[in-house]
């Protein structure tokens, strides 16, 4: 009899989807309340089947939640400010401020200041593309992070500067083609550099808390989301959001492309408190990078007639750091996942 | 506020821009047919009873009713059925497939428990149809002809009603507590039940009883003979007369060495029921090799568990007083068994031939309209017999045979009697697209292997009739049903409202339809199919 | 009450008085005594409710100013040069979105070469920023236009930029009258923001706009500093009232009612300009000067009051466009354009650069030079240009004087 090993808690989807009608509302996702936030809503411009409109809204609306609607946000210059406020229309249902593109950090900083002065409980986001957060608002970043204002600070990374017509940023991955990391030339896409994980350095500041997150694992992302609102400080989330504009990818293939990343080791789900790791989300069906690579036209060149299997096996090997780095595979599940077979007659 | 112009906006205004324009393809709702569904002979609605099922508590009634409204045996149903319905199940190819049998039966013991009942749906017709045998196919047909409000009389020739449920199939698989208490619960909504008595003339039945249809569902009770040279004092029985024996209340002799021939699920209960019956060798003869054997796997598993012994690949070509020759076979190109010349001596006390029934039509004789072919009765999809108002099913038409397909025919034969007694047709079941593995998301379900049946400690499986599976307790029922993935429907996991970048799916509260989508806003990305865990949406291009 | 203080340590006072409710500043040469002295009075409790926000950049330093500033609480910073030139995209920013908040720039050139000596190259590099800039002429000024800018960044919900000379007026230590607690309480309201970050009535702040309104956006914006002009001089006439002081305003003319030859210049050069307009007085030439107050705004019809009726304006700025020549000269020559030809003849003299020193000898000189006709109206000149120095650089000097 194996009846006596299986956990009999088992909802159907467990927490994987968003809701379960067979569990109390409470203890489904904030998305799957009808009464959400609703933070960022219908009529943007986004593309069709945008990561970024979609992770936006995971995020503020748990931290709105958290927040119990006491919340102010501040946004960097990029595709989810330009698709989400083109005058005279707003999406946004939040108290919500555009500055620039490089000082969305240190706008939360002074927001966070000035509520503080002002004796107010309001709690402050502060968000941006990959572009906004890695590269040119990273000083502010840094300097927000060092001082430990308290601010959440949530870095939508599509790996790219969407808004301008995807171009590389610091966080392009190794290969991926771009409007200015063409497929010529024996090195195609962009170049493979050391890699610069603005999560790593986040927990190098020793900051209360550091995570990364996709839009593939919404209660993960909601969880990570609720317990940085939990805290005081300097908080950072690293939200993986495929944009299917600048990854040549199927608008409907979105989510599969962050769950791919992380089941491939690509981009590892951890966090981080006081710059200690102290939780990794396990590889739960791990699959070879090339699953993950060939949905996207951006790393078409890696396959067909001129395939670069060299280019795929270090790209593999990328992962397989990941995977060990962070010990994404854990024996235990392993053992888990596998079913006894049956010993019973039915 | 006194907002700046245009530097400042108020919240929300966005949604003044229909989106949806961009759409190309369309979203909707689907309700497909999962092949548990499809697989099931009753007809029953899987997905559907698994899915009230899954929320425990008062939706086993539900449930339960789900399934009576095709299948009044659901007790019965979850020990013996084959489960086709799993065979097809899509979990299959995520571990292992649903137990959707394991539940079946816990919601009939529920039902036993608690003391559920059924009632009479409909105002009488007045209408008196004719049910002859009153085995799993005659009872599931008097039950709906009763629900639907029309006179029923079974005639049956036994002492007891339930055909092979009764005859056939060994108590150590089904309890005749069980048996009993569901075939009451179906002549308690006023079936007329006739035992001991023989239909040897349909007409005449028909005429004197002044009924206005028939249904005929008499099986096949009669046990296959091989001819096989045999010894005076040989000791040869068929199964189906042993088990029927065993059915009456008796414990037939067969020795210390039973040798059984066949290699059904018959041979398999004969041989296993041998063992109980004091032999201390049963061993089963098959002409060809265990992946051949039609027997279910299953049940060879547990009869050799119980010491039951299988001889492969071997004919019997002489049966003495004490032993038996058996040629030793061997599979040609085509599988076929081909003898081979060498031989051995098998000791045996007695022998049972368990090598397929035949159905004893002697009662249709004259009967004008009916046509036999091959030793079954002809019918139409109807379950209709060429003779109008006559209908048959079970095994005395051509179609597998096993209770459950018997159910089904019961069924369908009882909508088309009564269509046909009203004047009507029988209305067309729509025809659902099949619910395809490939289009659901299993990525959503939980980790959970499935939860397997306990089995009687072995000790007491070889001595007594006591039920060998038993029942799943509460908790590991809820758990194997909430481990069905509710293929091709909507189960209302809210990943559509979550997954929409657009925000373009609201929660109606509506049970039935529990998601809208606001074309206005979607898009038409597509997300919300691709994350529907249970492959309830369907995309398909926009017609403009 | 009087008090013997560095300049920048009075405008900190002054500042403190306001009760900013947040400061982000990051340090700079000649700024930075302003800002340790604020740091100190927050530490030491002399300024309470303010958050001071050590930022790593002016760039977040403004960028914060504009966040604190958005959700509602009265902000302020100071820098200058490199630090202005570093913050100039959130300049724009926080102008852009209305946003009052209020800087100090002490003024300094800007590199290459890297100096950090005074003028006004850097607050003149931002003129077009879309934020209001006061020029102080003394300490006392300094410190009273601190009060005077937060009046007037919050009723016209506009950011302010109060300009001092670096060194010269933020290190010079003098005798200021500095402004009660109690009076700047009565005199500065608490602020009230025209928009807000508020969770409860939530607003969209910063959108995008496109060629159909944007405009008509920078039109508001231009009305908005223009009703400064009108702002400026009542908000400087009730200071008189509260205070007893004449400080800020629009301009401040100075013996011009019959001037023939008006100096126009900003901040604390205009001390000696004075000086060198009363000697000459004394010696029958009919001097004046114009101080410029309000710089943006552009104050054109104050200007043209004062000095229209003059025959010569002579420019004196601290501020050189390369290429062009002088500045303020533009502004004063688009002053004077509604007035009958031919009008004033406007001098344009670029002086005191990086820190060279504008010596009342030198104004008197130019003066003279003025006056006896030796200057061509129409050119570019340089007060106290080392020609040698060009000589030996490879480059002589091209021009006529
Ligand atoms: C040993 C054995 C084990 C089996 N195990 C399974 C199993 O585990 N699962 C499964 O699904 N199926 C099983 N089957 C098959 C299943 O029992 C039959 O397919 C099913 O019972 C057929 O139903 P039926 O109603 O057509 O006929 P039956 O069950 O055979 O019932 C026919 C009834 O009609 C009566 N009758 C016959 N002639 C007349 C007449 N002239 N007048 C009045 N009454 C008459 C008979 O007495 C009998 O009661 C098994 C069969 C056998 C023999
Ligand atoms: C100072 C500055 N430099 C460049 C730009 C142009 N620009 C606007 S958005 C953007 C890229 C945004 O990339 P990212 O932050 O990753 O956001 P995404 O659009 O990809 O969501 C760039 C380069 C700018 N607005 N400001
Ligand atoms: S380009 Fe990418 S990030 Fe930008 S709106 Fe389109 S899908 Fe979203
Ligand atoms: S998973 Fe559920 S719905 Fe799907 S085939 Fe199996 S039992 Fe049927
Ligand atoms: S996810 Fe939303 S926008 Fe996309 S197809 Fe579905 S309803 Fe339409
Ligand atoms: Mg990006």
């Amino acid at each position: 009899m194996t009846g006596d090993v299986t956990d009999l808690k088992l909802y159907q989807v467990g927490t994987f989807a968003a809701g379960n009608r067979l569990v109390d509302l409470e203890l489904r996702s904030v998305q799957a309340h009808a009464d959400r936030a609703n933070s960022i809503t219908s009529g943007h411009r986004a593309c069709q089947g945008c990561g970024e409109a979609l992770g936006a809204r995971y995020v503020l609306d748990a931290a709105m939640r958290a927040a119990g609607g006491d919340m102010v946000v501040a946004n960097a210059t990029g595709c989810l400010e330009v698709f989400s406020t083109p005058y005279p229309e707003s999406s946004w249902q939040v108290a919500w401020l555009h500055s620039l593109f490089g000082n969305a950090p240190a706008v939360a900083s002074g927001m966070a200041a000035g509520l503080r002065a002002l004796g107010r409980e309001t709690r402050v986001v502060g968000q941006g593309g990959d572009g906004g957060t890695v590269d040119i608002g990273f000083g502010c970043l840094s300097g927000m992070f060092e001082r430990n204002d308290d601010v959440l600070y949530v870095c939508y990374d599509n790996q790219g500067y969407m808004n301008t017509g995807v171009q590389r940023s610091g966080a392009t991955p190794p290969a991926a083609r771009t409007a200015n990391t063409g497929t010529a030339g024996p090195e195609p896409g962009n170049v493979f550099g050391q890699g610069k994980s603005a999560p790593l350095i986040a927990m190098a500041h020793e900051i209360p808390y550091v995570a990364t997150a996709t839009v593939a694992d919404l209660r993960d992302l909601e969880r990570k989301v609720t317990k940085a609102m939990s805290m005081r400080g300097a908080r950072y989330l690293h939200v993986l959001v495929p944009c299917p504009l600048g990854w040549a990818a199927g608008p409907s293939d979105t989510i599969k492309l962050a769950r791919l990343a992380a089941q491939s080791g690509i981009f590892p789900v951890f966090e981080a408190e006081h710059g200690e790791v102290t939780a990794v989300t396990p590889i739960r069906r791990q699959v070879p990078v090339e699953e993950y690579l060939r949905l996207q036209g951006r790393f078409a060149h890696l396959f067909g007639k001129r395939a670069r299997p060299d280019l795929v096996a270090r790209i593999q090997a990328g992962a397989d750091r990941n995977i060990a780095r962070f010990g994404l595979i854990d024996a235990d599940t392993e053992t888990q996942t596998s079913t006894e077979p049956g010993t019973g007659s039915d | 506020m006194d907002h700046p112009f245009a530097i400042t906006l108020d919240v929300g205004t966005s949604r003044a821009n229909k989106t949806g324009s961009w759409r190309t393809e369309l979203p909707t709702y689907v309700h497909n047919q999962p092949p548990c569904n499809q697989g099931c002979p009753a007809g029953e609605d899987v997905r559907t009873w698994l899915y009230e099922a899954e929320e425990g508590g008062d939706a086993y009634e539900r449930a339960w009713r789900k399934i009576m409204e095709v299948n009044p045996f659901p007790a019965v149903m979850g020990r013996i059925c084959y489960h086709p319905c799993e065979t097809g199940c899509n979990r299959g190819q995520v571990d292992e497939a649903v137990g959707i049998n394991s539940v079946e039966r816990f919601l009939g013991d529920e039902a036993l428990r608690q003391g559920w009942t059924v009632g009479v749906d409909q105002p009488s017709s007045g209408l008196r149809v004719l049910v002859v045998g009153a085995g799993p196919s005659g009872l599931s047909a008097a039950y709906q002809l009763a629900r639907l409000g029309h006179a029923v009389t079974i005639v049956e020739s036994a002492p007891k009603p339930g055909g092979m449920m009764r005859y056939g199939i060994p108590e150590y698989r089904l309890p005749r507590d069980v048996l009993d208490a569901e075939i009451q619960r179906i002549l308690d909504l006023g079936v007329h039940l006739e035992l001991g008595v023989t239909v040897t003339d349909l007409d005449a039945t028909m005429r004197e009883g002044r009924y206005d249809a028939a249904f005929l569902a008499v099986g096949a009770q009669i046990g296959r003979r091989a001819y096989l040279p045999a010894g005076a004092a040989s000791h040869v029985v068929d199964a189906v007369s042993l088990l029927h024996q065993l059915g009456d209340g008796e414990r037939p002799l067969l020795g210390r060495r039973v040798a059984v021939y066949g290699g059904g699920n018959t041979a398999v209960d004969a041989a296993r029921t041998a063992m109980r019956l004091g032999a201390a060798d049963s061993v089963v003869v098959y002409r060809r090799t265990r992946d051949k054997m039609p027997a279910h796997d299953a049940e060879v598993r547990e009869a050799e568990e119980e010491g039951v012994r299988f001889t492969w690949l071997s004919s019997i070509t002489q049966v003495e007083q004490g032993s038996l020759t058996i040629e030793r076979m061997e599979l040609d190109e085509t599988g076929f068994p081909q003898p081979t010349g060498v031989t051995e001596e098998l000791p045996a006390d007695s022998l049972v031939l368990a090598l397929g029934q035949d159905t004893d039509l002697r009662f249709l004789e004259g009967v004008a309209g009916i046509e036999v072919d091959h030793g079954v009765v002809t019918v139409d999809d109807q379950m209709m017999t060429g003779r109008p108002g006559v209908f048959a099913g079970g095994d005395m038409v051509p179609d597998q045979r096993s209770a459950t397909v018997g159910i089904g025919h019961g069924r369908r034969a009882a909508a088309g009697v009564d269509a046909w007694l009203h004047g009507r047709s029988v209305p067309r079941t729509e025809v659902r697209a099949p619910a395809a593995f490939e289009a659901l998301n299993t990525w959503y379900f939980a980790d959970a292997p499935r939860a397997h049946r306990p089995l009687l400690e072995a000790a007491r499986r070889s001595s007594t009739f006591d039920e060998v599976v038993q029942s799943l307790d509460a908790d590991h029922a809820l758990y194997e049903a909430r481990r069905c993935m509710s293929c091709g429907n909507c189960f209302s996991c809210d990943n559509c409202f979550g997954v929409c970048p657009d925000n373009a799916i609201s929660k109606t509260g509506d049970p039935d339809a529990p998601y809208a989508i606001d074309l206005d806003y979607c898009k038409g990305c597509g997300l919300c199919a691709a994350e529907c865990p249970a492959g309830a949406i369907r995309m398909a291009p926009e017609e403009i | 009450m009087f008090e013997q203080l560095e300049g920048s340590k009075a405008v900190a006072k002054a500042v403190a008085r306001c009760r900013p409710r947040v400061i982000a500043a990051y340090p700079i040469s000649p700024q930075t005594h302003i800002v340790e002295a604020l740091s100190d009075f927050v530490r030491d409790g002399e300024l309470t409710g303010c958050e001071y926000l050590m930022v790593e950049s002016e760039f977040g330093a403004m960028s914060a100013c504009i966040g604190a500033s958005g959700v509602g609480a009265r902000t302020y910073t100071a820098t200058a040069s490199q630090g202005l030139l570093f913050m100039t995209e959130a300049l724009f920013n926080a102008s852009g979105l209305g946003l009052p908040i209020v800087m100090t720039v002490a003024n300094r050139a800007i590199g290459a070469p890297i100096n950090i000596w005074n003028d006004h190259s850097d607050s003149m590099s931002q003129r077009d920023s879309g934020w209001v800039q006061l020029f102080a002429a003394s300490n006392q000024e300094a410190v009273d236009l601190h009060v005077q800018a937060f009046v007037l960044a919050e009723r016209l919900s506009l950011p302010v930029m109060v300009c001092m000379d670096g060194f010269v007026l933020t290190h010079a230590v003098e005798d200021v009258d500095l402004p009660e607690q109690d009076q700047v309480d009565a005199f500065l309201p608490p602020f009230v923001p025209r928009q807000r970050l508020d969770p409860r009535d939530p607003i969209t702040i910063g959108s995008m706009v496109g060629p159909e309104a944007f405009t008509e956006v920078r039109y508001l914006m231009h009305d908005q500093q223009l009703a400064a002009l009108d702002e400026l001089p009542r908000i400087a006439a009730d200071f008189q009232a509260a205070f007893g002081r004449d400080s800020g305003g629009l301009v401040h003319p100075y013996r011009t009612e019959d001037a023939d030859v008006v100096v126009v210049a900003l901040g604390s050069v205009l001390g000696g300009v004075n000086e060198v307009v009363d000697a000459l007085r004394e010696e029958g030439v009919a001097a004046g000067s114009l101080g410029i107050s309000c710089y943006r705004p552009w104050p054109a019809d104050a200007v043209r009051e004062a000095i229209g009726s003059a025959r010569t304006v002579v420019v004196v700025e601290r501020a050189f466009a390369p290429g062009v020549g002088g500045v303020v000269s533009q502004d004063v020559r688009l002053a004077l354009r509604p007035l009958a030809a031919p009008g004033p003849a406007v001098y344009d003299v670029v002086a005191g650069l990086g820190g060279r020193p504008v010596t009342r000898t030198a104004l008197r000189r130019l003066l003279d030079d003025v006056v006896a006709g030796r200057l061509d109206p129409h050119g570019l000149h340089f007060l106290d240009l080392d020609h040698d120095l060009l000589e030996r650089a490879g480059t002589p000097w091209r021009g006529t004087s």
